[in-house]
Protein backbone atom coordinates (compact mmCIF):
# COMPACT_ATOMS: atom_id res chain seq x y z
CA UNK A 1 0.00 0.00 0.00
CA UNK A 2 1.38 3.40 -0.93
CA UNK A 3 -0.02 5.08 2.15
CA UNK A 4 1.76 2.91 4.69
CA UNK A 5 2.84 5.52 7.16
CA UNK A 6 4.20 4.33 10.47
CA UNK A 7 2.41 5.90 13.42
CA UNK A 8 3.59 4.94 16.87
CA UNK A 9 1.74 5.38 20.14
CA UNK A 10 5.06 5.02 21.94
CA UNK A 11 6.39 8.08 20.11
CA UNK A 12 6.02 11.06 22.44
CA UNK A 13 5.20 13.45 19.61
CA UNK A 14 1.51 13.94 18.85
CA UNK A 15 0.13 11.82 16.04
CA UNK A 16 -0.52 14.72 13.68
CA UNK A 17 3.17 15.68 13.84
CA UNK A 18 4.19 12.09 13.14
CA UNK A 19 1.95 12.03 10.08
CA UNK A 20 3.37 15.37 8.84
CA UNK A 21 6.91 14.16 9.36
CA UNK A 22 6.31 10.91 7.49
CA UNK A 23 4.67 12.65 4.55
CA UNK A 24 7.51 15.19 4.37
CA UNK A 25 9.95 12.31 4.41
CA UNK A 26 8.18 10.44 1.58
CA UNK A 27 8.43 13.62 -0.48
CA UNK A 28 12.04 14.35 0.55
CA UNK A 29 13.27 10.91 -0.57
CA UNK A 30 11.38 11.27 -3.85
CA UNK A 31 8.73 8.55 -3.31
CA UNK A 32 6.01 11.14 -3.70
CA UNK A 33 6.90 13.47 -6.59
CA UNK A 34 5.46 16.96 -7.18
CA UNK A 35 1.84 16.59 -8.33
CA UNK A 36 1.47 13.16 -6.69
CA UNK A 37 -2.05 12.65 -5.35
CA UNK A 38 -2.08 11.94 -1.62
CA UNK A 39 -4.56 9.46 -0.18
CA UNK A 40 -7.83 11.13 0.83
CA UNK A 41 -8.02 12.16 4.49
CA UNK A 42 -10.56 9.45 5.27
CA UNK A 43 -8.67 6.76 3.37
CA UNK A 44 -5.41 7.56 5.16
CA UNK A 45 -7.20 7.74 8.53
CA UNK A 46 -8.65 4.26 7.93
CA UNK A 47 -5.30 2.91 6.69
CA UNK A 48 -3.32 4.04 9.72
CA UNK A 49 -6.25 3.72 12.17
CA UNK A 50 -5.98 7.27 13.37
CA UNK A 51 -8.90 9.66 13.73
CA UNK A 52 -10.02 11.73 10.75
CA UNK A 53 -9.55 14.99 12.65
CA UNK A 54 -5.87 14.16 13.27
CA UNK A 55 -5.14 13.45 9.60
CA UNK A 56 -7.11 16.55 8.63
CA UNK A 57 -4.94 18.66 10.91
CA UNK A 58 -1.74 17.20 9.46
CA UNK A 59 -2.93 17.98 5.90
CA UNK A 60 -3.97 21.53 6.87
CA UNK A 61 -0.58 22.29 8.39
CA UNK A 62 1.29 20.77 5.44
CA UNK A 63 -0.83 22.95 3.18
CA UNK A 64 0.03 26.01 5.25
CA UNK A 65 3.71 25.11 4.95
CA UNK A 66 3.36 24.91 1.15
CA UNK A 67 4.23 21.22 1.05
CA UNK A 68 0.89 20.07 -0.35
CA UNK A 69 -2.02 21.73 -2.08
CA UNK A 70 -5.67 20.80 -1.65
CA UNK A 71 -8.07 21.41 -4.50
CA UNK A 72 -11.67 21.48 -3.38
CA UNK A 73 -13.45 18.30 -4.42
CA UNK A 74 -10.36 16.96 -6.21
CA UNK A 75 -8.03 15.93 -3.44
CA UNK A 76 -4.62 16.78 -2.05
CA UNK A 77 -1.43 16.79 -4.08
CA UNK A 78 2.27 17.24 -3.46
CA UNK A 79 3.03 20.90 -4.26
CA UNK A 80 4.33 21.46 -7.75
CA UNK A 81 7.71 22.93 -6.86
CA UNK A 82 10.88 21.59 -8.41
CA UNK A 83 12.97 22.36 -5.32
CA UNK A 84 10.51 20.88 -2.80
CA UNK A 85 12.36 17.62 -2.15
CA UNK A 86 15.66 19.45 -1.69
CA UNK A 87 14.01 21.99 0.62
CA UNK A 88 12.47 19.28 2.75
CA UNK A 89 15.80 17.50 3.07
CA UNK A 90 17.37 20.81 4.09
CA UNK A 91 14.51 21.22 6.56
CA UNK A 92 15.31 17.85 8.11
CA UNK A 93 18.96 18.90 8.38
CA UNK A 94 18.00 22.24 9.91
CA UNK A 95 15.93 20.49 12.56
CA UNK A 96 19.04 18.59 13.66
CA UNK A 97 21.20 21.70 13.51
CA UNK A 98 18.74 23.69 15.61
CA UNK A 99 18.80 20.95 18.22
CA UNK A 100 22.61 20.90 18.14
CA UNK A 101 22.73 24.71 18.46
CA UNK A 102 20.48 24.49 21.52
CA UNK A 103 22.80 22.01 23.21
CA UNK A 104 25.79 24.17 22.24
CA UNK A 105 24.21 27.18 23.95
CA UNK A 106 23.58 25.10 27.06
CA UNK A 107 27.30 24.19 27.06
CA UNK A 108 28.18 27.87 26.70
CA UNK A 109 29.66 27.49 23.20
CA UNK A 110 29.86 30.42 20.76
CA UNK A 111 28.62 30.01 17.18
CA UNK A 112 32.24 29.87 16.00
CA UNK A 113 33.11 27.15 18.47
CA UNK A 114 30.03 25.21 17.36
CA UNK A 115 31.00 25.64 13.70
CA UNK A 116 34.51 24.43 14.45
CA UNK A 117 33.05 21.44 16.23
CA UNK A 118 30.84 20.70 13.23
CA UNK A 119 33.88 20.85 10.92
CA UNK A 120 35.73 18.48 13.19
CA UNK A 121 32.79 16.06 13.19
CA UNK A 122 32.44 16.28 9.38
CA UNK A 123 36.14 15.48 8.97
CA UNK A 124 35.68 12.43 11.13
CA UNK A 125 37.79 13.95 13.86
CA UNK A 126 35.28 13.56 16.65
CA UNK A 127 35.53 9.82 17.11
CA UNK A 128 36.99 10.12 20.59
CA UNK A 129 34.76 10.82 23.58
CA UNK A 130 34.89 14.35 25.01
CA UNK A 131 37.67 14.57 27.58
CA UNK A 132 35.50 15.54 30.57
CA UNK A 133 33.35 12.43 30.12
CA UNK A 134 36.32 10.09 30.38
CA UNK A 135 37.39 11.95 33.52
CA UNK A 136 34.01 11.20 35.08
CA UNK A 137 34.48 7.53 34.46
CA UNK A 138 37.91 7.47 36.13
CA UNK B 1 -24.42 22.83 11.87
CA UNK B 2 -27.58 21.10 10.75
CA UNK B 3 -25.87 17.79 10.06
CA UNK B 4 -26.07 16.57 13.63
CA UNK B 5 -26.68 12.86 14.02
CA UNK B 6 -26.93 13.28 17.79
CA UNK B 7 -28.33 16.42 19.38
CA UNK B 8 -29.02 16.11 23.09
CA UNK B 9 -29.66 19.16 25.28
CA UNK B 10 -30.29 19.47 29.00
CA UNK B 11 -31.18 15.86 29.61
CA UNK B 12 -31.75 14.75 33.18
CA UNK B 13 -32.94 11.50 34.64
CA UNK B 14 -33.22 10.67 38.32
CA UNK B 15 -32.99 7.27 39.93
CA UNK B 16 -32.94 6.44 43.60
CA UNK B 17 -29.16 6.21 43.82
CA UNK B 18 -28.05 7.89 40.59
CA UNK B 19 -28.84 11.04 38.70
CA UNK B 20 -28.00 12.09 35.16
CA UNK B 21 -27.83 15.89 35.26
CA UNK B 22 -28.10 18.37 32.39
CA UNK B 23 -26.42 16.23 29.76
CA UNK B 24 -25.55 17.92 26.45
CA UNK B 25 -24.18 15.80 23.64
CA UNK B 26 -23.61 16.58 19.97
CA UNK B 27 -22.19 14.51 17.15
CA UNK B 28 -21.78 15.51 13.51
CA UNK B 29 -21.96 13.14 10.57
CA UNK B 30 -18.60 11.70 9.55
CA UNK B 31 -17.17 11.74 13.06
CA UNK B 32 -16.36 9.36 15.87
CA UNK B 33 -17.23 10.42 19.41
CA UNK B 34 -15.43 8.81 22.32
CA UNK B 35 -17.65 8.86 25.39
CA UNK B 36 -15.33 8.44 28.34
CA UNK B 37 -16.12 7.97 32.00
CA UNK B 38 -15.42 5.79 35.01
CA UNK B 39 -17.69 2.84 35.75
CA UNK B 40 -21.08 4.03 36.93
CA UNK B 41 -20.64 7.54 35.47
CA UNK B 42 -23.82 7.34 33.35
CA UNK B 43 -22.49 6.22 29.97
CA UNK B 44 -24.88 3.29 29.57
CA UNK B 45 -27.88 5.30 30.82
CA UNK B 46 -27.10 8.05 28.30
CA UNK B 47 -26.79 5.55 25.44
CA UNK B 48 -30.08 3.92 26.42
CA UNK B 49 -31.74 7.33 26.32
CA UNK B 50 -30.26 7.88 22.84
CA UNK B 51 -31.72 4.53 21.76
CA UNK B 52 -35.16 5.49 23.08
CA UNK B 53 -35.03 2.60 25.54
CA UNK B 54 -35.28 5.04 28.43
CA UNK B 55 -37.23 8.28 28.61
CA UNK B 56 -35.46 11.34 30.01
CA UNK B 57 -37.21 13.25 32.81
CA UNK B 58 -36.18 16.54 31.20
CA UNK B 59 -34.41 17.82 28.10
CA UNK B 60 -34.53 17.13 24.39
CA UNK B 61 -33.12 14.12 22.55
CA UNK B 62 -32.81 14.08 18.76
CA UNK B 63 -31.10 11.22 16.98
CA UNK B 64 -30.71 11.29 13.17
CA UNK B 65 -33.15 14.19 13.26
CA UNK B 66 -35.83 12.18 15.08
CA UNK B 67 -37.21 13.06 18.51
CA UNK B 68 -36.60 10.23 20.94
CA UNK B 69 -38.16 8.13 22.29
CA UNK B 70 -41.27 9.11 20.27
CA UNK B 71 -39.80 8.32 16.85
CA UNK B 72 -37.68 5.42 17.98
CA UNK B 73 -39.20 2.94 15.55
CA UNK B 74 -38.08 5.02 12.54
CA UNK B 75 -34.76 6.07 14.00
CA UNK B 76 -33.76 2.55 15.01
CA UNK B 77 -33.82 1.33 11.42
CA UNK B 78 -30.70 3.41 10.88
CA UNK B 79 -28.98 2.89 14.24
CA UNK B 80 -26.72 -0.02 15.09
CA UNK B 81 -26.57 -0.63 18.81
CA UNK B 82 -24.23 -3.00 20.59
CA UNK B 83 -24.81 -3.14 24.32
CA UNK B 84 -22.30 -4.34 26.85
CA UNK B 85 -24.27 -7.54 27.43
CA UNK B 86 -24.36 -8.13 23.63
CA UNK B 87 -27.86 -9.74 23.69
CA UNK B 88 -27.07 -12.82 21.69
CA UNK B 89 -28.93 -16.11 22.18
CA UNK B 90 -26.41 -18.51 23.65
CA UNK B 91 -27.98 -21.67 22.22
CA UNK B 92 -28.45 -20.34 18.67
CA UNK B 93 -25.73 -20.24 16.02
CA UNK B 94 -24.21 -17.11 14.50
CA UNK B 95 -25.87 -18.11 11.20
CA UNK B 96 -29.27 -18.11 12.88
CA UNK B 97 -28.63 -14.57 14.13
CA UNK B 98 -27.49 -13.49 10.68
CA UNK B 99 -30.64 -14.83 9.00
CA UNK B 100 -32.82 -13.15 11.64
CA UNK B 101 -31.20 -9.72 11.30
CA UNK B 102 -31.07 -9.98 7.48
CA UNK B 103 -34.83 -10.70 7.45
CA UNK B 104 -35.64 -7.67 9.60
CA UNK B 105 -33.40 -5.06 7.96
CA UNK B 106 -33.69 -4.47 4.20
CA UNK B 107 -30.33 -2.68 4.26
CA UNK B 108 -28.52 -5.96 5.14
CA UNK B 109 -25.39 -6.31 3.01
CA UNK B 110 -24.75 -10.04 2.60
CA UNK B 111 -21.46 -9.54 0.76
CA UNK B 112 -20.10 -7.29 3.52
CA UNK B 113 -21.30 -9.80 6.13
CA UNK B 114 -19.33 -12.53 4.33
CA UNK B 115 -16.24 -10.29 4.26
CA UNK B 116 -16.56 -9.59 7.97
CA UNK B 117 -16.99 -13.30 8.74
CA UNK B 118 -13.65 -14.03 7.14
CA UNK B 119 -11.91 -10.92 8.55
CA UNK B 120 -13.07 -11.77 12.06
CA UNK B 121 -12.47 -15.50 11.49
CA UNK B 122 -16.03 -16.40 12.54
CA UNK B 123 -18.15 -19.29 11.23
CA UNK B 124 -21.96 -19.21 10.79
CA UNK B 125 -22.39 -22.75 12.16
CA UNK B 126 -20.79 -21.82 15.50
CA UNK B 127 -23.23 -21.65 18.42
CA UNK B 128 -22.81 -18.42 20.41
CA UNK B 129 -22.09 -20.31 23.63
CA UNK B 130 -19.01 -21.88 22.02
CA UNK B 131 -17.48 -18.47 21.25
CA UNK B 132 -14.90 -16.64 23.35
CA UNK B 133 -15.74 -13.17 24.69
CA UNK B 134 -13.77 -11.50 21.90
CA UNK B 135 -15.55 -13.60 19.26
CA UNK B 136 -18.93 -12.72 20.73
CA UNK B 137 -18.14 -9.01 20.56
CA UNK B 138 -17.04 -9.43 16.94
CA UNK B 139 -20.21 -11.42 16.18
CA UNK B 140 -22.41 -8.71 17.72
CA UNK B 141 -20.53 -6.05 15.79
CA UNK B 142 -20.85 -7.99 12.54
CA UNK B 143 -24.62 -8.14 13.03
CA UNK B 144 -24.86 -4.34 13.18
CA UNK B 145 -22.07 -3.42 10.73
CA UNK B 146 -23.53 -5.47 7.87
CA UNK B 147 -26.75 -3.45 8.15
CA UNK B 148 -24.66 -0.38 7.30
CA UNK B 149 -26.57 1.88 9.70
CA UNK B 150 -25.83 5.61 9.65
CA UNK B 151 -25.19 5.74 13.37
CA UNK B 152 -23.42 3.19 15.51
CA UNK B 153 -23.93 3.31 19.28
CA UNK B 154 -21.42 1.02 20.91
CA UNK B 155 -21.32 0.52 24.66
CA UNK B 156 -17.79 -0.47 25.71
CA UNK B 157 -17.03 -2.35 22.48
CA UNK B 158 -13.36 -2.95 23.24
CA UNK B 159 -13.58 -3.75 26.96
CA UNK B 160 -12.01 -7.08 27.84
CA UNK B 161 -10.64 -7.74 24.36
CA UNK B 162 -7.16 -8.93 23.54
CA UNK B 163 -4.92 -6.53 21.54
CA UNK B 164 -5.46 -8.31 18.22
CA UNK B 165 -9.25 -8.27 18.51
CA UNK B 166 -9.13 -4.60 19.55
CA UNK B 167 -7.00 -3.78 16.53
CA UNK B 168 -9.45 -5.58 14.20
CA UNK B 169 -12.45 -3.80 15.69
CA UNK B 170 -10.89 -0.32 15.65
CA UNK B 171 -9.98 -0.95 12.01
CA UNK B 172 -13.59 -1.77 11.12
CA UNK B 173 -14.80 1.36 12.93
CA UNK B 174 -12.35 3.52 10.99
CA UNK B 175 -13.64 1.90 7.81
CA UNK B 176 -17.19 2.99 8.68
CA UNK B 177 -16.29 6.68 8.70
CA UNK B 178 -14.72 6.52 5.25
CA UNK B 179 -18.34 7.38 4.50
CA UNK B 180 -18.79 10.93 5.77
CA UNK B 181 -22.54 10.55 6.25
CA UNK B 182 -22.01 7.96 8.95
CA UNK B 183 -21.01 8.42 12.58
CA UNK B 184 -20.07 6.43 15.65
CA UNK B 185 -20.48 7.01 19.36
CA UNK B 186 -18.57 4.58 21.50
CA UNK B 187 -18.26 4.55 25.24
CA UNK B 188 -15.12 3.34 26.88
CA UNK B 189 -12.89 3.61 29.84
CA UNK B 190 -9.99 2.55 27.64
CA UNK B 191 -8.60 5.99 26.85
CA UNK B 192 -5.98 4.60 24.49
CA UNK B 193 -8.63 3.38 22.05
CA UNK B 194 -10.47 6.68 22.34
CA UNK B 195 -7.30 8.73 21.82
CA UNK B 196 -6.46 6.74 18.72
CA UNK B 197 -9.68 6.90 16.70
CA UNK B 198 -11.98 9.60 18.14
CA UNK B 199 -12.57 12.99 16.55
CA UNK B 200 -14.61 14.28 19.46
CA UNK B 201 -14.28 13.41 23.11
CA UNK B 202 -16.79 13.85 25.90
CA UNK B 203 -15.94 13.15 29.53
CA UNK B 204 -18.69 12.13 31.93
CA UNK B 205 -18.40 11.65 35.68
CA UNK B 206 -21.07 11.11 38.32
CA UNK B 207 -23.89 11.77 35.88
CA UNK B 208 -22.53 15.09 34.57
CA UNK B 209 -20.64 15.99 31.42
CA UNK B 210 -17.45 17.49 32.78
CA UNK B 211 -15.72 18.40 29.51
CA UNK B 212 -16.24 18.05 25.76
CA UNK B 213 -14.10 19.08 22.83
CA UNK B 214 -12.45 17.84 19.67
CA UNK B 215 -9.51 15.57 20.41
CA UNK B 216 -6.80 17.81 18.94
CA UNK B 217 -7.87 20.70 21.17
CA UNK B 218 -7.77 18.48 24.26
CA UNK B 219 -4.28 17.25 23.47
CA UNK B 220 -3.06 20.75 22.60
CA UNK B 221 -4.43 22.66 25.56
CA UNK B 222 -3.56 20.34 28.42
CA UNK B 223 0.04 20.48 29.62
CA UNK B 224 2.09 19.79 32.69
CA UNK B 225 4.65 22.52 33.42
CA UNK B 226 7.55 21.96 35.70
CA UNK B 227 9.22 24.98 37.35
CA UNK B 228 12.36 25.18 39.42
CA UNK B 229 11.37 28.03 41.70
CA UNK B 230 14.19 30.06 43.30
CA UNK B 231 13.90 30.97 47.01
CA UNK B 232 11.67 33.97 47.58
CA UNK B 233 9.72 33.47 44.35
CA UNK B 234 6.48 31.67 43.68
CA UNK B 235 4.43 30.49 40.76
CA UNK B 236 1.57 32.94 40.05
CA UNK B 237 -1.97 31.87 39.24
CA UNK B 238 -1.80 30.64 35.64
CA UNK B 239 -4.61 30.51 33.08
CA UNK B 240 -6.51 27.21 33.19
CA UNK B 241 -4.48 25.81 36.08
CA UNK B 242 -6.34 22.82 37.51
CA UNK B 243 -3.75 21.60 39.98
CA UNK B 244 -0.39 22.47 41.42
CA UNK B 245 1.99 20.25 43.35
CA UNK B 246 5.03 21.51 45.21
CA UNK B 247 7.96 19.38 46.23
CA UNK B 248 10.85 21.40 47.59
CA UNK B 249 11.85 23.91 44.89
CA UNK B 250 10.03 22.00 42.17
CA UNK B 251 6.48 23.03 41.31
CA UNK B 252 4.39 21.11 38.81
CA UNK B 253 1.32 22.88 37.43
CA UNK B 254 -1.30 21.14 35.31
CA UNK B 255 -3.19 23.48 32.97
CA UNK B 256 -6.05 23.07 30.53
CA UNK B 257 -5.33 26.35 28.74
CA UNK B 258 -1.78 26.13 27.42
CA UNK B 259 -1.02 28.84 24.88
CA UNK B 260 0.50 32.30 24.31
CA UNK B 261 -1.44 33.87 27.20
CA UNK B 262 -0.02 31.34 29.64
CA UNK B 263 3.49 31.71 28.27
CA UNK B 264 3.24 35.49 28.72
CA UNK B 265 2.08 35.06 32.33
CA UNK B 266 5.06 32.82 33.05
CA UNK B 267 7.42 35.35 31.50
CA UNK B 268 5.94 38.24 33.47
CA UNK B 269 6.55 36.27 36.66
CA UNK B 270 10.20 35.97 35.65
CA UNK B 271 10.10 32.20 35.99
CA UNK B 272 11.94 29.68 33.89
CA UNK B 273 10.00 26.61 32.83
CA UNK B 274 12.18 23.56 33.12
CA UNK B 275 9.88 21.30 31.15
CA UNK B 276 6.56 21.45 29.35
CA UNK B 277 5.02 18.02 29.02
CA UNK B 278 2.23 16.90 26.78
CA UNK B 279 -0.33 14.66 28.43
CA UNK B 280 -1.97 11.48 27.24
CA UNK B 281 -5.75 11.43 27.07
CA UNK B 282 -5.72 9.17 30.12
CA UNK B 283 -3.76 11.72 32.15
CA UNK B 284 -6.06 14.50 30.91
CA UNK B 285 -9.11 12.45 31.84
CA UNK B 286 -7.90 11.67 35.37
CA UNK B 287 -6.79 15.29 35.99
CA UNK B 288 -10.16 16.50 34.71
CA UNK B 289 -12.17 14.15 36.93
CA UNK B 290 -10.08 14.90 40.01
CA UNK B 291 -10.26 18.68 39.59
CA UNK B 292 -14.02 18.61 38.97
CA UNK B 293 -14.63 16.44 42.01
CA UNK B 294 -12.35 18.70 44.05
CA UNK B 295 -14.30 21.80 43.03
CA UNK B 296 -17.63 20.15 43.80
CA UNK B 297 -16.39 19.16 47.22
CA UNK B 298 -15.71 22.80 48.09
Amino acid sequence: MNSSLLISQADRRPMYLQIMEQIRHRIAVGDWAPGYELPSIRALAAAVQVSVITVKRAYLELERDGVIVTRQGKGSFVADRADLSLQLRRGELDAHLIAAAGIGRMLGMTADELAARLRAVSDGGAAGAPSDESENEA
Amino acid sequence: MSDLVIDVAGVSKTYRFFRLTDVDLRLEAGQILGFVGPNGAGKTTTIRILMGMLRADRGSVRVLGHAMPKAQAIAKADIGFVSEDLRLHAAATLGWHIRLVAAIYPSWDAAYAATLLSRFNLHPEQPIKALSHGERVKAALLLVLARRPRLLLLDEPTTGLDPVARHEILGELMDVVRDERRAILFSSHNTQDVEQISDQITFIDRGRIIDASDKETFLDRWRRLQFDVPAGMSVPALPGAVSSATSGRVVVVTTKAYGPELEAAVQRAGLAVREVQRMTLEEIFVANVMSTRHEEAR
